[in-house]
């Protein structure tokens, strides 16, 4: 008898508590439900992500490129340039109070006098693809670094060919 | 006794320390003879007299240069002899000695130093040269120096150099130095310091001006530079790049090769930048001018004929001439100051080597068996060559003689030395 009552008690106990919690856990469920609903019009925040004002700024975008790489002992710009060249000319055909130093370079072998013209050639070549665009020449000026200033040292094709190179510096 | 030793000791105590008052702040080139001439003059320096009452010892100054002239086998000799010792003319016969100098060193009341020097012929038993010098004790190397020139000019016939001054470029770290030292590599003076490079130094003619190359505006720009008061001028900076600056013998003018009109040409400018003219007018790379001994042609590196080639042509521009024919590429065209020599850099078999060309019979010498030459700079008597080259993995300095028997190195304790140009004779 006695145990069939503390059976029921206990029974009944988790019932209740069972009860409750779903009773309450419904009722803030639904509440919940209504108070979301409720604002969900004028307190939500959705971003706004302006265009930056910039494009040069923009690492992911056209401009972020700014070398021209050259083949040994070659002085014209490559095909795969092209698109490059064209971005940084049209922007400047936007914006004509921006100007850029185009900076050539060649490897570390051979004269410095005859590497800084070498480097020119590169440079002037730069420059010369973007004049053709239409860009004004007032807004660029083509100059060498020769072999004076490496991007890698090293003695190797690894450096010499990342040193052949044309920079456009805003 | 023993005070007078004390006195002594206390007096050359006190002369040491005034030495190195007046020494420069930095560290000398290091001096490597790696060479010698075809046949030797064999000579004795006897010590001089006294010398150590100068704050250099003038006895180990002429030693060196002329041991670094490759033309003289010293034979040792600590005897000390001045102008009025007795010369025992047999006794230096059997040593085998042609010419004997002697000398001594006195400090002047008015605090100067005084060198009186003797050359002997010993062979003849009689005196060749001899003279006294009195100057400032800061300049004790440079009467050394021209005894030495003495007896180089006496016994050689030709004027000696080692009274001369070099310049060069020197970089360590992030920084660039133009630097001038005698031609032994002592007493460096530092000219400009920039943190950008610095190219092609060039001595003006009468040895009070630098010319040379500066990207401090982050753009190649032609300076010269006042040694004595340390003022600048802008002498090229037009659009593009401006470089290769080269003195007419007069000094009334400079070559130089500017990027303005596209590709690099040949330009002339008076000595303070104005009266612009261009000299090459073609689609190809024009650069390096450098005057001819006479001041009348000028001779220029140019790629007109598909690589770089030497070519001169007339003060106008007009009259071209190819010069150089051997390999596929020939850079760095240098006059010597006699007329007879061009000195270049020739690539050949994959390295870059100091050549000179005769220029009565088109004569080619190749002068170094380095492979990464550069920069070539005769000495103002025409008879050596100054040269950039690898040293171990550092830029050195490398002088040869023109018949290629001479050699010496000279090197910087840190960072690479390159761009050597020689001074010119001084008064």
């Amino acid at each position: 008898m006695r145990q069939f009552k503390l059976l029921a008690v206990l029974m009944s106990s988790a019932l209740l508590l069972g009860a409750c919690s779903s009773a309450v856990k419904l009722d803030d469920e639904s509440n919940r439900a209504k108070v979301e609903d409720r604002s969900a019009d004028t307190r939500t925040v959705s971003t706004v992500t302006t265009a930056s004002a910039d494009p040069l700024s923009d690492p992911q975008g056209v401009l972020a490129k700014r070398s021209v790489y050259f083949d040994l002992d070659s002085y014209t710009v490559k095909e795969e340039y092209n698109a490059l060249v064209d971005a940084h000319a049209k922007f400047l055909g936007k914006n004509t109070s921006r100007k850029i130093i185009i900076q050539g370079n060649t490897d570390e072998r051979g004269g410095r006098e005859y590497n800084l013209a070498l480097g020119q050639k590169r440079a002037e070549a730069v420059r010369k693809a973007m004049s053709l665009l239409g860009v004004s020449e007032a807004q660029i000026e083509a100059v060498s670094f020769g072999k004076e200033k490496p991007k890698a040292t090293g003695s190797d094709e690894a450096a010499w060919s990342e040193n052949r190179r044309a920079d456009i510096v805003y | 006794m023993k005070i007078a030793s004390l006195f002594r000791t206390l007096a050359s105590i006190a002369l040491f320390f005034a030495s190195i008052a007046f020494s420069p702040a930095y560290a000398q080139l290091r001096v490597e003879i790696s060479g010698v001439g075809e046949s030797q003059i064999p000579i004795a320096i006897a010590s001089f007299a006294d010398e150590s009452v100068a704050p250099q010892q003038v006895t180990a100054i002429i030693k060196a240069d002329l041991a670094r002239s490759g033309m003289f086998k010293l034979v040792d000799s600590n005897t000390v002899l001045s102008e009025s010792s007795t010369i025992n003319y047999k006794e230096w016969r059997a040593r085998g000695v042609d010419a004997l100098a002697v000398g001594s060193v006195q400090r002047q009341p008015d605090g100067r130093i005084n060198v009186r020097y003797r050359l002997l012929d010993v062979g003849k038993s009689a005196e060749l040269s001899g003279f006294a010098l009195a100057d400032h004790p800061n300049n004790v190397r440079l009467t050394a120096h021209r005894i030495a020139d003495d007896i180089y000019q006496k016994l050689t016939g030709v004027r000696g150099i080692f009274a001369t001054r070099i310049a060069y470029v020197t970089k360590a770290g992030n920084g660039y130095r133009l630097e001038v030292a005698d031609a032994d590599g002592e007493g460096t003076r530092v000219a400009l310091r920039s943190k950008e490079p610095i190219i092609s130094p060039s001595w003006s003619p009468d040895g009070t001006k630098v010319a040379y190359v500066s990207f401090e505006a982050r753009k190649p720009v032609v300076y010269v530079q006042n040694l004595v008061t340390s003022s600048r001028k802008v002498i090229a900076n037009y659009k593009g790049s401006n470089s290769a600056p080269s003195w007419s013998p007069d000094g009334s003018k400079l070559a130089i090769a500017l990027s303005r009109d596209g590709l690099t040409q040949v330009y002339m400018v008076n000595a303070d930048g104005s009266g612009l003219r261009r000299l090459t007018d073609n689609q190809n790379i024009n650069t390096e001018p450098r005057f001819s001994a006479d001041g009348q042609s000028i001779y220029f590196t140019s790629d007109r004929s598909g690589g770089p080639q030497i070519y001169r042509m007339g003060l106008d521009g007009s009259s071209v001439q190819r010069v150089t024919f051997g390999g596929s590429y020939n850079i760095s065209p240098r006059a010597s100051p006699d007329g007879k020599l061009l000195a270049f850099i020739s690539r050949r078999d994959g390295g870059f080597h100091l050549y000179t060309l005769d220029l009565s019979n088109g004569q080619e010498l190749r002068l170094s068996d380095s492979a990464r030459d550069e920069s070539p700079s005769f000495s103002p008597n025409s008879k050596y060559i100054m040269f950039a080259t690898e040293s171990g993995r550092r830029g050195a300095l490398s002088v040869v003689s023109v018949d290629g028997r001479a050699k010496h190195r000279l090197t910087t304790h840190a960072g690479d030395i390159r761009e050597p140009t020689w001074g010119p004779f001084m008064k």
